[in-house]
């Protein structure tokens, strides 16, 4: 998938995931897409719940050998 | 829709304690919410510049889980409680959990309200400038004008 803005939050637990996505995503200008990288497993629920509550579209949700790869698009 | 707003009571100094109220202000914070979090009696000591002297015992503390069994007269010895602290902050950093600076620094910059209750500084005749700056010091009532209109609103 496409993405503007690539932010590795592999090695951090809750809630540093999801805070540093809403940093990131910030950064970013409406339509771009973020891709995020994480090793919490915790973290795949919490994007979805991230993206529900926020209203930043959550297009795709992976993983790939250990990680959790999350695409995030900015409102 | 309108802001959700989240209040928070932080009452407790310890090293456990004092994750919750941050972690849950700044992650309610990324979520959208107007939180305030009223920092009161052992609360306090969350608000200090320095946070170094934040610490776990092991007394006490049942339910605290540990790498061998410990007999509550050990965990009553001089050192344990230092060693307790140092143990849980390096398990912490090695799993990657924030320090408490972090997420402190994260829920200001995130624009979660910090009071700090004027009683019990006076109680402990604690200084202004022990504390964080960006703070705000106020009494039970200002908590509670915030606190009637909140959808969440937790007690630590």
């Amino acid at each position: 998938m496409q993405f503007d803005k690539e932010l590795d939050a592999r090695g951090l637990s809750c809630p540093l995931p999801i805070l540093k996505t809403k940093k990131a995503l910030g950064e970013l200008a409406s339509g771009q897409v973020l891709k995020v990288v994480s090793t919490d497993p915790g973290s795949v629920k919490d994007m979805q719940a991230f993206a529900n509550q926020t209203g930043n579209p959550l297009l795709e949700s992976a993983e790939e050998n250990k990680d959790f790869i999350f695409y995030l698009k900015k409102k | 829709m309108a802001t959700k707003k989240m209040a928070i009571i932080a009452t407790k100094g310890t090293l456990d304690m004092a994750y919750p109220p941050f972690i849950l202000g700044s992650t309610a914070a990324a979520l959208g919410y107007e939180v305030q979090i009223f920092f009161t009696f052992y609360g306090l000591q969350l608000l200090r510049r320095d946070l170094s002297d934040v610490k776990i015992s092991p007394l006490g503390n049942p339910a605290m889980p540990m790498p061998v069994p410990m007999p509550v007269l050990v965990a009553a010895l001089p050192g344990m409680e230092s060693m307790a602290t140092m143990m849980m902050k390096q398990k912490m950093k090695k799993k990657g959990v924030a320090p408490l600076e972090e997420l402190r620094a994260l829920c200001q910059e995130a624009d979660v309200k910090f009071i700090a209750c004027q009683m019990t500084v006076d109680l402990f005749d604690f200084e202004k400038s022990d504390f964080i700056d960006g703070i705000e010091f106020g009494g039970a009532s200002t908590f509670l004008e915030f606190a009637g209109e909140t959808d969440i609103c937790l007690f630590v």
